[in-house]
């Protein structure tokens, strides 16, 4: 026997199941316990930059409306610095780069108004796009599902990107980019997840 | 350094596979095609950071935080305690824990659960706490009923409580669900038992701990929980690839 190594094994996980909003979103389920819900507020009253919304919905294999599901967004700033000690420099006061988002129970339909984030410090001296990093949680999907939502009006940015370059398809990269239109003057970007069967979402084992 | 050091790679084999046909959900909901493989850049390795302004101190008190002044959640006290570390056996220090469970009946305080057990009108069944510079958490709850759910006709939740962990980094960021040791429901859960090795169910198996036990006032239970570890930067990464 050569010698143990004692690394510990990560949780496995499990489902967030059906009830995950009265845990994660209580407000926005309609259920007053916190004074304080997290992930409300992404980018904070003092962000610089573009002010954006996200729209979306998420698709099921049967091509219908996921309407419980999570999304936890986790994003840099306009200068492309996500607010952690390692984030690659500072962000404004109040400025998180966090937030979780349910779906409407009846359509599905789920977005936030945030601000574009810059881009990012890549691997080895490269640079990412900007892009939205989403973590997708609800019932029937056993382990979290990571996935990026990259920018329709960057397409410079885009065709140079690290990640995009690494899906081998390259039809399956434009399930990653949102396009952009207007409403009222604010952009809005819509961002459609489809779980499986035709254009499935690049989903990232990260 | 041009590239932040990693944090070890998943175990896929460790955790539930995506498709998991008696677990009926998961089949509409499971990616067909794999995940492609990422490194870790800058977006993975950092992650939201919580404070004590986030959070007040009884948001981890369950049986007091949705209660009447002067009442308490009805059902069996118990303390559920434990460490989060990580795979290289060091605490996570200052992370967001967040649990949500059922009342003692089996219930949930949600307009989808329909489960005829009486809604507790002192019981909210969620909670969030930070971890210590130790990695420990505690909260105070009741234990959770089982409860039915519709898969097969004749499927019973074993008791639980789900947890939320944030860590360090968005790539630590962990679901799950904490089970209590003894129950007979948990061999014949098809939830649990989309986790392939019985070692890793066990990891998810609280234990008894009469030794956190209060007197003649609360049951104890400990849970510790395990985060994907990080790798150190023995060498700088070499610049050509990827």
């Amino acid at each position: 026997m050569p010698q143990q190594l004692h690394y510990l094994k990560e949780s496995p996980s499990q489902t967030a199941g059906p009830y995950v909003h009265i845990g994660l979103a209580p407000g926005a389920a309609g259920f007053d316990i916190y004074a304080r819900e997290l992930g409300r507020d992404i980018a904070g009253p003092n962000a610089r930059g573009e002010r954006i919304r996200v729209e979306g919905i998420g698709i099921d294999g049967t091509g219908s409306p996921v309407k419980d599901v999570l999304i936890e967004v986790w994003q840099a700033n306009a200068d492309g610095h996500y607010a952690h000690p390692e984030g690659g420099g500072p962000v404004e006061e109040g400025f998180r780069g966090w937030g979780r988002v349910i779906t409407d129970f009846e359509t599905g339909e789920w977005g936030f108004d945030t601000v574009k984030p810059g881009p990012t410090r890549g691997r080895n001296l490269g640079t990412q796009a900007p892009h939205l990093n989403l973590w997708l949680v609800a019932r029937g999907i056993n382990i979290g599902l990571n996935t990026r939502m990259y920018f329709g009006d960057e397409a410079e940015a885009n065709a140079k990107d690290p990640v995009l370059n690494l899906i081998e398809w390259e039809r399956r990269r434009a399930t990653l980019i949102a396009p952009r239109t207007l409403r009222d003057g604010i952009p809005v970007y819509r961002f459609e997840i489809r779980l499986q069967g035709e254009d499935e979402t690049v989903f990232f084992d990260i | 350094m041009t590239t932040p050091a990693e944090y070890y790679p998943r175990d896929r084999t460790w955790h539930p596979p995506a498709l998991t046909p008696d677990y009926k959900t998961s089949v509409a909901r499971s990616p067909r095609l794999p995940l492609i493989s990422l490194q870790n850049s800058v977006s993975e390795i950092t992650g939201p950071v919580f404070g004590h302004g986030d959070i007040d101190p009884l948001d981890r008190d369950l049986i007091h935080n949705y209660a009447r002044p002067g009442e308490a959640a009805i059902g069996q006290r118990i303390i559920l305690h434990g460490r989060v570390l990580d795979e290289n056996a060091r605490p996570v220090p200052n992370t967001l824990v967040e649990i949500w469970q059922a009342n003692a009946g089996g219930r949930y305080r949600h307009r989808k659960d329909t489960y005829l057990a009486p809604i507790d009108p002192n019981f909210g069944g969620c909670g969030r706490t930070l971890t210590d510079e130790t990695g420990y958490y505690y909260f105070r709850t009741i234990k959770p009923g089982a409860y039915p759910w519709r898969n097969w006709v004749n499927n019973w939740r074993p008791a639980h409580i789900h947890v939320s962990v944030f860590g360090a980094a968005f790539a630590q960021r962990l679901i799950t669900q904490c089970y209590f040791e003894g129950d007979p429901l948990i061999r014949h859960c098809p939830i649990v038992q989309t986790i392939p090795d019985p070692r890793a169910i066990e990891q998810l198996t609280a234990a008894l701990d009469l030794n956190a036990t209060i007197p003649l006032d609360t049951i104890a239970y400990r849970f510790d929980i395990v985060l994907r570890g990080r790798r150190s930067t023995l060498f700088e990464n070499r610049l050509e690839g990827n």
